[in-house]
């Protein structure tokens, strides 16, 4: 059920329109409902060939031999395409914004990086005759040493995965190997705040699963044109990398979508059209190549994995006054679009909250794994997940009640954010109250109060002085050590954990520096010093 | 053995637009002889509804019924250049270049209708049903029809406009990350209730109330189906998916659908959902995208909903019966929290 609440900002918008905010029907609606809407693979053409490719056994292996010959005489085979057929054999997708450099090839020729890469394309009078000749085709590979983990692939002495970037990271700014975010002093919140809470979080790979799987049949026009019909979720992205992959001038090629069977993010790698426009300038036919459900799940890219350390330090009157954060992006073998991912996730921090202090690496890793690509949230919704996990933890650290908490530290109209930038048209404050009232979740008068419009700006966001005799907090503590205090296998006295009395907003706390901080990290646990 | 009940939350924002900008969309707008609008663009339908909402926008624009809007998307050779459907850019992105070749049409449209009436144009108006009258005096009226005619065949002028939107592309300080990411966002917050069995580790959903801040809802119906088809996905991406079920070790992956596991029509509950609309200064009538962000808050919701009814804190997805089994038992027992 959905409520659409007009009374706020009713101010900030001109309600009075004729078309905009009414319901109306889609307009593919009785396309879609009869089943007449036409996708691209609907072009059943005259004369179209079919195109499988070959992939990878190995997950990191050299490719010493590729045996051809019983495949080329298997039934229904018209072309077999190998990576010399391929005129730009190397590209990496966001090269069309000039953003990193090229690292995939289309068919794999030396090497291959992952269990599932494309290594020899058959094409052929039908898919069976295809999938036959594809498994005719023998290879002899030398295994390679692998990496699946990101933190063991930034290790000192770990198998190069991709050539391209040796130290199997991205490059940022032509010299840094991840995206850093520098606002503020941590160390200073660090040492002013009454906690520190230190975690880990990881997200797992996911596949998009759309109805449609992905691929694109391809048919050679008059005057040398070629034109694609495509599931693609990018149509110019998707031409302009045929363009530079096949290395002819873009309007030799028309690309025809535009109706998808959903994408979620997984339909803007163009890894089916290179091939199959390829196929139909070898063969002089239309050739379309379609990825299965079962190649699609194995072999292509889901939303990649994301592992991520957080560590922030908290006021007990509620204020987070410090966020330090550490991401490593799970690329898998490939750049694909991971890199911008990282820069996104990086402009993302510290979430909507405003934070004096927040100190961020993010990294883009290479594995041995599938390459990653986008997905829905791409960049945001692993850091997301930590985040608020995190919020609910220091909430409960400081024995307040989570939406309260949230309230403190929202960003609001005039705040500066960690990419020093004026936070404006802000709406967090307002989706909390609300969310809170429909889930009739109790709220204090003086937080049904709050508004994205009032009380902006630095009084809000400084720093505290340091409080006195603390320890220096641990940095850079080996991975294996990052537990957090909520999975330690001992567990402390049986209790429920009930949120303690908090203070009133109006009265700040009174400075009790005696006791010292409760410090929670994974070495130690939680504990009062 | 228990099923115990914990409700958590979470609140969150997500930019609008690719990061840092630089990502150009444009369309082209024109009418026929009869007065029938087409709308040329190169975006992509994913399902979501970007052919409906763009022709919202420009019916809305031209101050003509929706019924005599078309958009045709997407052939490179009739469609101009779009960057793509992703990055919740295409209602705000699209739909900006959309109303802005919308603005240019409509300037001829009553350029050429002040003609035929023999008035000034600055004294017209359109009423939104397929006329353009006198401000103040609506006998004194032509039908866009008599005005696409006329400009076609006695005026010799295109009712057509261009349009183009794009956020300039911003640097990033390498030594900061000072930068502009997106010049608006989305906001929300979700509340969602699960009921964990602490014999078998299995999380049901109970209920979620979800409050998402959009910009404007351009058409209510594309926005609920994006939101609750999003917190679907939410559900599942937090308790079911992932191919690599041991990750990092990639084995085991999934084959098909009866492998890869996601929600089932029982698996799912309640959504109550209340849209906020707090315009973006630069978003086509405000508007900015709900498309990602509604998968994001259900997944931390529902671990620190998790956390409420057992006690156990489930900081990597998916949050399987296993993993939340296994925590249970490491901590001696589901030790619930105060109820909210």
């Amino acid at each position: 059920m959905l409520e659409l609440r007009k009374d706020i900002f009713a101010d900030e918008r001109d309600d009075n329109l004729k078309e905009i905010g009414k319901p109306t029907q889609r307009q593919d609606m009785l396309g879609h409902v009869t089943a007449t809407s036409v996708y691209f693979n609907d072009h059943k053409l005259q004369g179209m060939l079919h195109l499988k490719v070959l992939r990878s056994a190995q997950s990191h292996a050299r490719i010493r031999r590729i045996d051809l010959s019983e495949a080329e005489r298997s039934p229904g085979v018209r072309r077999i395409i190998r990576g010399a057929d391929v005129p730009r054999n190397l590209n990496t997708l966001l090269s069309l914004i000039n953003f990193g450099k090229d690292d995939e090839p289309a068919l794999a020729v030396d090497k291959v990086r992952y269990k599932g890469e494309p290594i020899v394309a058959v094409v052929a009078d039908s898919e069976r005759e295809a999938f036959e000749a594809v498994a005719k085709i023998r290879v002899d590979y030398e295994p390679l040493p692998t990496v699946f983990d990101v933190e063991e692939a930034l290790k000192p002495g770990a198998p190069v995965i991709n050539e391209t970037y040796p130290k199997n990271t991205f490059t940022y700014h032509d010299i840094y190997d991840h995206q850093k975010i520098r606002f503020g002093d941590v160390e200073r919140g660090f040492a002013a705040a009454d906690h520190i809470l230190e975690q880990r979080y990881q997200m797992s790979p996911i596949e998009h699963a759309p109805t449609e799987t992905n691929g694109s049949i391809a048919a050679p026009d008059t005057n040398g044109r070629y034109v694609v019909y495509t599931s693609t979720q990018a149509l110019f992205f998707s031409l302009d990398t045929c363009a530079k992959i096949l290395d002819v001038p873009s309007n030799k090629l028309h690309f025809i979508g535009g109706t998808v069977g959903g994408g979620f993010g997984g339909k803007v790698d163009t890894v089916t059209e290179p091939l199959s426009i390829l196929g139909a300038m070898l063969t002089g036919r239309p050739v379309r190549y379609m990825i299965g459900r079962e190649e699609e799940m194995l072999y292509c890219a889901p939303r990649g994995a994301e592992r991520i350390f957080i560590k922030d330090g908290v006021s007990r009157d509620g204020r987070i006054l410090a966020r330090q954060f550490r991401c490593l992006f799970d690329s898998g073998a490939y750049t694909r679009l991971s890199s911008y991912a990282a820069v996104k996730c990086a402009a993302h921090l510290p979430g909507p909250y405003t934070i004096p202090n927040v100190y961020a690496e993010v990294y883009c890793v290479f594995t041995n794994r599938v390459p990653a690509t986008a997905m829905r949230g791409f960049g945001v919704t692993a850091v997301d997940f930590a985040i608020e996990c995190q919020m609910d933890k220091l909430a409960h650290l400081v024995g307040m009640d989570p939406m309260e908490f949230r309230l403190i530290n929202a960003y609001r109209d005039g705040d500066m954010k960690a990419h020093r930038r004026e936070a404006k048209n802000t709406a967090l404050i307002e989706c909390v109250q609300v969310a809170a009232e429909k889930a009739k979740w109790p709220m204090r008068d003086e937080f049904k109060r709050m508004s994205s419009l009032k009380d902006v700006g630095a009084p809000r966001a400084a720093t505290p002085a340091p409080q006195p005799a603390r320890e220096s907090i641990l940095v850079n503590r080996p991975a294996g050590q990052q537990r957090t205090v909520y999975d330690r296998p001992a567990p402390p006295p049986p209790e429920p954990i009930r949120p303690t009395p908090q203070p009133p907003l109006s009265s700040p706390p009174a400075a009790a520096p005696s006791h010292g901080a409760i410090r929670f990290s994974s070495v130690f646990g939680g504990r009062r010093r | 053995m228990a099923r115990l009940r914990g409700r958590g939350m979470s609140s969150m924002n997500y930019p609008i637009g690719m990061n840092l900008g630089g990502d150009p969309s444009q369309a082209l707008v024109h009418s026929n002889p009869s007065g029938k609008f087409t709308v040329s663009l190169s975006s992509i339908d994913l399902g979501q509804g970007m052919k409906s909402v763009t022709r919202q926008i420009c019916a809305e624009t031209l101050g003509v019924p929706v019924e005599d809007v078309y958009v045709d998307t997407a052939d490179s050779d009739t469609g101009p250049h779009c960057m793509g459907s992703f990055a919740s850019r295409g209602t705000h992105r699209v739909g900006n270049a959309v109303m802005a070749a919308a603005r240019e049409a409509r300037g001829v449209m009553m350029e050429a209708a002040a003609e035929e009436l023999e008035v000034n144009v600055a004294d017209l108006e359109t009423d939104g049903r397929g006329n353009i009258h006198v401000k103040g005096a609506p006998h004194r009226s032509i039908s866009t029809k008599d005005v696409a005619i006329a400009a076609q065949f006695r005026q010799g002028r295109t009712i057509s406009g261009r349009g183009i939107f794009l956020v300039p592309l911003s640097d990033v300080d390498p030594e900061t990350g000072e930068m502009s990411p997106a010049t608006c966002y989305a906001h929300a917050c979700l509340v969602a209730e699960v009921e964990v069995d602490d014999e078998t580790g299995e999380v049901a959903m109970v209920r979620m109330d979800s409050a998402y801040e959009l910009g404007r809802a351009l058409n209510p119906r594309l926005v609920e189906q994006q939101l609750v088809g999003g917190a679907w996905m939410g559900i599942s991406h937090a308790l079911y998916e992932t191919p690599e079920p041991y990750y990092p070790d990639p084995s085991h992956g999934p084959r098909d659908f009866v492998e890869y596991l996601m929600p089932g029509p029982g698996d799912i509950c309640p959504h109550d959902i209340t849209v906020l609309e707090r315009p973006a200064p630069d978003g086509p009538f405000g508007a900015k995208g709900p498309g990602e962000m509604c998968a994001n808050p259900v997944m931390p919701a529902i671990a620190n909903a998790i956390f409420n009814a057992v006690g156990v804190r489930m900081d990597e997805l998916p949050i399987t019966p296993e993993k939340v089994l296994r925590a249970i038992k490491a901590q001696g027992g589901a030790r619930p929290q105060a109820r909210r």
